[in-house]
């Protein structure tokens, strides 16, 4: 069966620095995947060569059975690569009732109709609503994003990555920065993904990554160290040494 | 799920005309046959509403500015002014053919405007406006340089309403072709391709991960509001029946980017209040010394910026808003 994402020898340097040395990954349709590693390992990195954010000295990135290595971002969103930002990245003046909408709006190619107004859109107005309900985000559907508690923004970028009905879904750190009393319904959020959508994510809480994931790569200087069940990283040597080892120290990666 | 209908019917219902809007435009297509000695400035401030208009679409709604948007009203205008010269004295068909003009131009600069923003942005519109001006200073055998062209004699509009003294027909003109760009934008902004201009403005870098081609989209609204420009250049020769090197120069670029900032952005109406506080202005104080009205509406940008980020319009929205919470927290 082909993968929902691969690459094959991904590399990528900024001058003397490599953030990816000849990467070789791949994500099976329905994956739980975390990506971890130390500050600096290039997890980052990793997501914007697959989103086509940084281009690639060398390697290819595949879709599905599409080699997607040359395409524009907006190209790779439409065959269904969406990504979260580790920082929230939203529309501060919008509703998330109009974030939603103009997303799906752009899934369906109504996007670039000037002529017409949403009267005749009415389905996907209610599709963004169903969609934003889902996630909890019902009562919150017409107040403005930049009013929203960091939580829900964190579960508004979510919701408009699923707008894109996503075939992968890359999360960078969904959990970074949401205060504990507001985190269990961004966990559920995350728990309630579909389950087709192959799901890669970065994340530095442990806990979070031993919940979620049922697969794990471990990245370091921009290099796969070593790639298996939650259960296999947790027990390996050099994963310990090199990360797990600084566990306590938990500080914002970069 | 009931709630989703509700809303997805609101939401539809954003671009039906409200009252207000429609108080507007009777007020202004009435207001001048009551001050008929100010005929002249009406047309001036509906061809000035209608170019901070074609402003608007790009910085109010993409967030795209520009410090040289006078090439394109400029384009426009001596079109018009140059067609008339030559013969072509039909007024309507050499309106839209230098509407195109610009529209044309806008295209081309699309590919090299629509890459860049911030300073870049900044310098890169003024250069092409201060070209495009030289251009026209250049080229005398045509725009007859510093001296302007005069003497445009146009043949009555519709073969009928020919173009008076006291600008009647001039105004009325004015108002039906700037009515009808508004009525053109106003479905433009409110459709889904308005909506992601919308959220460019909101967040550029977002937008192609939502799978947006915004390239091509900012090129398609950059063509259009050039073109917008370009008309309200061609209705001022046509009303003045001249047109000289003021019509292109830098200082309209700047004056019609602060007619937008002070009627507040992306609001649609913005640059017509914009365009009436600022000629009305003008005309008001420099009757007795223009120095004076550069002191008061440099003070009024300063306020208005500081204090008012949504211009104008911006303000009175908020104050709506605020009025009718307090009268229902009052009945609370």
């Amino acid at each position: 069966m082909t993968a929902a994402l691969a690459t094959r020898g991904l590399c990528k340097s900024f001058g003397a620095l490599a953030v990816a040395r000849a990467i070789d990954f791949s994500l099976p349709v329905g994956a739980r995947h975390a990506l971890i590693g130390p500050n600096g390992a290039g997890k980052t990195s990793f997501i914007n060569l697959l989103t086509g954010a940084v281009a690639p000295d060398s390697g290819t990135v595949v879709l599905g059975d599409t080699d997607i290595t040359h395409l524009p971002t907006h190209r790779r969103v439409r065959l269904g690569l969406v990504r979260t930002f580790q920082i929230n990245s939203l529309f501060a003046d919008f509703t998330p009732l109009e974030s939603v909408t103009m997303t799906i709006c752009e899934r369906e190619g109504v996007a670039g109709n000037w002529f017409s107004g949403f009267a005749r859109h009415r389905g996907l107005i209610e599709e963004a609503y169903d969609l934003l309900d889902r996630l909890g985000l019902g009562e919150d559907a017409r107040r403005p994003t930049r009013h929203l508690p960091y939580g829900r923004q964190r579960l508004l970028e979510i919701s408009i990555a699923l707008a894109a009905r996503p075939r992968v879904l890359l999360l960078d750190e969904p959990a970074a920065g949401v205060p504990e009393r507001e985190s269990a319904e961004l966990l559920d959020g995350i728990a309630a993904l579909p389950a087709d959508i192959a799901v890669m994510f970065i994340e530095h809480d442990m806990d979070l990554v031993f919940r979620f994931a049922n697969r794990i790569t471990v990245l370091v200087a921009g290099q796969v160290l070593c790639e298996g069940t939650p259960e296999a990283i947790a027990a390996d040597e050099r994963v310990r040494e090199v990360y797990l080892g600084r566990h306590a120290d938990r500080g914002h990666h970069g | 799920m009931d709630n989703g209908r509700q809303f997805a019917a609101e939401f539809a219902r954003r671009s039906r005309w409200r009252p207000a809007e429609v108080a507007l435009w009777v007020a202004v297509a009435v207001l001048p046959f009551v001050f008929p000695d100010r005929m002249v400035l009406a047309s001036q401030i509906m061809i000035a509403a209608l170019f901070a208009l074609s402003l608007d679409l790009l910085l109010g709604y993409a967030g795209m500015i520009s410090l040289g948007h006078a090439a394109f009203f400029g384009i426009g205008a001596y079109t018009a002014g140059i067609l008339a010269s030559h013969g072509w004295s039909e007024p309507i068909s050499a309106l839209l053919l230098s509407g195109l003009l610009a529209a044309l131009g806008g295209y081309l600069t699309g590919f090299i405007v629509v890459r860049l923003n911030g300073v870049a942005l900044l310098m890169v519109t003024m250069g092409l406006g201060l070209l495009v001006a030289e251009l026209a200073n250049v080229m005398q055998d045509w725009t007859g340089g510093s001296d302007g062209l005069t003497g445009i004699e146009l043949r009555p509009l519709l073969g009928r309403f020919g173009f008076d003294m006291a600008g009647r027909v001039g105004f009325v003109y004015a108002l039906i072709v700037v009515f009808l760009a508004f009525v053109f934008v106003r479905r433009l902004v409110h459709s889904p391709f308005g909506l992601s201009l919308q959220g460019f403005r909101e967040n550029p870098t977002r937008m192609a991960q939502i799978g947006a081609p915004m390239a091509a989209r900012l090129r398609f609204v950059n063509t259009i509001a050039c073109g917008l420009a370009g008309v309200a250049g061609a209705l001022l020769t046509q009303t003045t029946q001249f047109v000289g090197l003021e019509y292109i120069g830098f200082d309209r670029s700047a004056e019609v980017l602060i007619m937008v900032i002070l009627g507040g952005g992306g609001r649609l109406y913005g640059g017509l209040v914009g365009a009436f506080v600022f000629l009305v202005g003008r005309d008001v104080f420099s009757a007795a010394n223009p120095q004076y009205w550069y002191f008061w509406l440099g003070l009024l940008l300063v306020l208005i910026v500081l204090f008012l980020p949504g211009g104008i319009l911006g303000g009175t929205t908020h104050l709506a808003i605020g009025l009718r919470r307090l009268r229902q927290g009052g009945k609370a």
